[in-house]
């Protein structure tokens, strides 16, 4: 395939899902402190706790609209930039899709319209149930997408039907409740808590640097804090967890992840570490120019799994094949492009046995294929090299994720301390960094998405289907039409909703109780 | 209940959605409509916050129109949505300027200014329709593309579904390889469509916004809307009725069949019976609202009778055998609900989360009703 329209058609995806992620967490984020503002002002009649959630609600409305319409075209280019994948692998993939609208979304679009319009229109128990209803369905909507981004990472729950040309669904469990779904599900939508948390956080902050709406700011901060603390250590549980995950079904992501060529018992973890250029796999060089590791012996071994002593193996050890600790042996590159290559000649072999009606053929190259078929994907590359990540970017955006991740647990557990103790006003550099944390929490979950994707590559579904191809046969120049027509409206959109949070945001929250709308 | 029944029973779903989806467009309809119906700040305002507490149900329900048609027919959603670029493309970018000028037409500091959104919901009222229904008529009318699944172990050509114009779903419209390179019919169900949602647009608005200009002028673009509708819509109904249709056959070819269609509803007599009761669920709700006065129900006549009427030419598109994706390049690629479905163990999944479907269509109308305050 055209090397240039493979290139263009990730970029527009990789374009459509960074700008949709620049929307969502903060959805899910400031939904959920939405929900318990709200419940306070039901619990306890206080209109300042009504003005709380009416103001932030308000920013989220903003942010709502470009959130859903990127989402759209997320979901539909699918189809148009990938459709041999849609075809290939849509019986199983297009179900988390379908259900998502059905049972999440729907929920979500009928009573946001009640949680925006029904303020003193609706009764207040009401207006309360529609807002967690609406937030759960959001979440609910997060979950079948993650399922459906897991599927492409660990695929399960499918078989290959020769006849269809295609993989086929036959445990709806598996995919739906695989232990890598649950996980990403897990560790995707607390990061979005974390982010919502750091948003109400970071503009209280600037509210009180400017001495402004200052019972408010400390009001939204004392449930702000406390949700970013207990969902920065739970997505750094997740977290770790995840990476677990990783070690087992894609260790070529976490060798990038680590920079990793060569594996070694008793693995260290970089903390910090710049990386060479002109690194080959099998060269034999220290990949880095320098680095400096974790204090801790084998912290990468216990890490990815549970033990300081074991095994993690580098990008040269899965191209030249390995055994794990425990005894589980991975074969090299040239031994599962050779079984791919069986595969696909023995798909070939079927289809002309279908033609032929020919069914001893078809016995005979369907009991081929059922036993290449698991290394299915590598039949489609030429070289080892191919089913190497880009290591650079991968190691810097994990390293960057983490160390934020980090990063937001010290600052909220400070906030929350200070904010308790009634003194958070006065400690002014504390109250910059709650302003400062804001982008960071945007560049921390932007970065854990470039390592969940970027560190998946070459594949578009892991050892089954490569993104070369995945594509659509669409001429290049079309695809970086619309990539340019889409990065064209979506910075426009993304400078007018920022244009107008600012706007709201300089008003305060008294100028949202005086309007008349949401 | 075998395989049949539930590629029919998603046929059934997928074309149920899609009526639903062309009722929900009055909200397009609606938008094209601002100019004419709008002179004031302030009933452009009464108009926009009539539309802005529906639109996410439109918008809502494309989207799981999509997924479900992945789900279902994932060979349709990867032939022509990854062939018909620049058709879907249109349609999607604009949708995505309709979502975003709901929430910011009147909101301070949205950078375009409020002349600039206004246009926007005017180009997704004006576009959408059209084109939505140009490409419904490629179902009976057909598209270039062949399929060949085996392609995919083709390394230098791996593309299981090819697109054989350069124009990418334009020439559904204008740029067809064949004869005459123009689709006058596929125009013709655009247009009607555009009409059509025209017509409901405005018939929400009577049922809705208290305001005398607004109401009188809708009235009057009722009944102008829906003799357009007319014009173009029942032309095409007669030749769809008349024009020979594509059948799948058990060995996956396909055979042209005379009178396809028209078949296929004497074939199916409760289709017969629910087309005719969906036309006068629609002419009956344009009456109401062109022509009398103090009648607000059109609306709900004519939504109804629009469900009933694009779920039987929908069901008409697949059923009996039918290729509801014709392929002009090649016939045997043509998609039938047969050849194109997800497997059985998908399509029994799936059929368990519809039971879903009624539980929230009943949330959906419970909401409705609460929030049925008049602007």
């Amino acid at each position: 395939m055209d090397v240039a329209l493979i290139g263009w058609s990730r970029a527009q995806f990789a374009l459509t899902a960074m700008y949709h992620w620049v929307f969502v967490p903060l959805t899910l984020g400031l939904g959920l402190l939405m929900c318990i503002y709200s419940t306070y002002y039901y619990k306890t009649g206080d209109e300042k706790w009504k003005s709380t959630t009416r103001f932030w609600q308000k920013l989220f409305a903003i942010n709502f609209a470009v959130g859903i319409a990127t989402g759209l075209i997320l979901e539909f280019e699918f189809g148009t930039n990938w459709s041999n994948y849609s075809y290939f692998v849509g019986d199983i993939f297009g179900a988390p899709l379908a259900i998502e609208g059905i049972v999440a979304f729907f929920l979500e679009a009928t009573f946001f319209a009640v949680v925006f319009f029904g303020w003193d229109r609706v009764s207040k128990k009401f207006h309360l149930a529609s807002t967690w209803i609406a937030v759960f369905g959001a979440t609910l909507s997060a979950w079948w997408i993650l399922v459906a981004n897991s599927w492409m990472q660990y695929p399960v729950g499918m078989h290959f039907n020769p006849e269809t040309a295609r993989n086929e669904m036959n445990d709806f469990i598996a995919v739906a409740f695989s232990p890598v779904a649950i996980n990403k599900f897990l560790h995707t939508v607390l990061s979005c808590w974390v982010l919502g948390s750091a948003f109400v956080v970071g503009l209280s902050s600037w509210y009180l640097l400017r001495k402004r709406h200052i019972d408010f700011s400390i009001r939204s901060i004392k449930i702000a804090a406390i949700v970013g603390l207990t969902a920065t250590v739970l997505t750094a549980l997740t977290g770790h967890y995840s990476g677990q995950k990783v070690a087992r079904h894609q260790p070529m992501k976490l060798a990038a992840m680590e920079g990793l060529y060569n594996g070694k018992n008793k693995a260290d973890i970089v903390g910090f570490g710049v990386l060479k250029s002109d690194k080959v796999y099998n060269d034999g060089k220290d990949p880095f120019v320098f680095k400096i590791d974790v204090p801790i012996p084998g912290f990468l071994s216990f890490m990815s799994f549970d033990n300081f002593n074991s095994f993690v193996p580098g990008i040269q050890d899965i191209i030249d094949g390995y055994t794990l600790s425990d005894g589980t042996v991975y074969p090299s590159y040239e031994e599962k492009a050779a079984q791919g290559k069986l595969a696909q000649q023995a798909l070939r072999d079927y289809r002309q046995a279908m033609k032929d009606n020919d069914e001893e053929a078809k016995i005979i190259n369907k009991a081929v294929l059922d036993e290449n078929i698991k290394y299915f994907g590598y039949g489609f590359f030429n070289s080892p090299e191919e089913t190497i990540p880009p290591v650079a970017l991968t190691f810097y955006t994990f390293h960057i994720m983490v160390a934020l991740g980090l990063f937001f647990i010290a600052f909220f557990a400070i906030v929350w301390y200070l904010n308790k103790k009634g003194t958070l006003q006065k400690v002014k550099w504390l109250l910059w960094l709650g302003v400062i944390s804001i982008p960071l929490a945007y560049i921390t979950s932007q970065s854990g998405w470039i390592v969940a994707e970027v560190g998946r590559q070459p594949w578009s579904i892991q050892d089954v289907l490569p993104l070369s191809h995945s594509v659509s046969n669409i001429p290049v120049a079309n695809v970086k039409t619309t990539f340019f027509i889409f990065l064209g409206i979506f910075t426009i959109f993304l400078i007018a909703d920022i244009g107008i949070m600012i706007n709201t945001i300089r008003k305060g929250p008294e100028a949202v109780d005086e309007s008349k709308g949401y | 209940m075998d395989y049949g029944f539930f590629q029919h029973y998603w046929w059934f779903l997928i074309s149920l959605l899609g009526a639903l989806l062309l009722f929900l467009m009055f909200v397009q309809g609606g938008q094209s409509l601002i100019y004419r119906l709008g002179k004031t700040d302030n009933e452009l305002k009464l108009m926009l916050d009539a539309l802005g507490k529906k639109w996410e149900l439109t918008f809502t329900t494309l989207v799981t129109f999509g997924g479900a048609f992945f789900a279902s027919f994932p060979l349709f959603y990867s032939t022509s949505f990854g062939g018909a670029y620049w058709m879907w493309i249109l349609i999607l970018l604009s949708f995505v300027i309709q979502a975003v000028s709901f929430e910011f037409i009147h909101k301070k500091g949205n950078l375009l200014g409020k002349k600039t959104y206004k246009a926007f919901l005017f180009t997704n009222g004006l576009v959408a329709p059209i084109l939505i229904g140009v490409t419904v008529s490629t179902f009976f009318f057909g598209a270039e593309f062949t399929v060949n699944r085996c392609n995919i172990t083709d390394f230098d050509n791996p593309i299981i579904s090819q697109w054989n114009t350069n124009w990418h779903g334009l020439e559904a419209i204008w740029g067809s390889t064949l004869p005459g390179g123009f689709h006058l019919w596929n125009v013709v169900l655009g247009l009607a469509i555009f009409f059509l949602v025209r017509v409901l647009g405005a018939l929400y608005f009577i049922n809705t916004i208290r305001n005398e200009e607004i109401e009188s002028r809708a009235r009057k673009h009722v009944l102008i809307n829906a003799v357009a509708f007319l014009i173009f819509f029942l032309p095409y109904l007669v030749r769809l009725l008349l024009k020979d249709g594509w059948t799948g056959q058990t060995n996956y070819s396909v055979v042209v069949e005379e009178y396809k269609y028209l078949n296929t509803l004497f074939a199916n007599w409760w289709m017969i019976v629910i087309l005719l009761v969906g036309v006068v669920g629609v002419l009956y709700g344009f009456v109401l609202g062109a022509l009398c006065k103090k009648n607000r129900r059109g609306f709900w006549f004519a939504g109804t009778g629009t469900v009933l009427v694009v779920l039987i030419v929908l069901l008409t598109a697949g059923f009996n055998g039918s290729a509801y994706y014709p392929s002009l390049s090649d016939p045997n690629s043509s998609l039938t609900i047969a050849n194109s479905s997800s497997s059985l163990f998908t399509l029994k999944t799936m059929s368990v989360v519809s039971l879903f479907i009624p539980f929230v269509v009943a949330y959906i109308a419970y909401v409705w009703k609460k929030m049925n305050f008049h602007v």
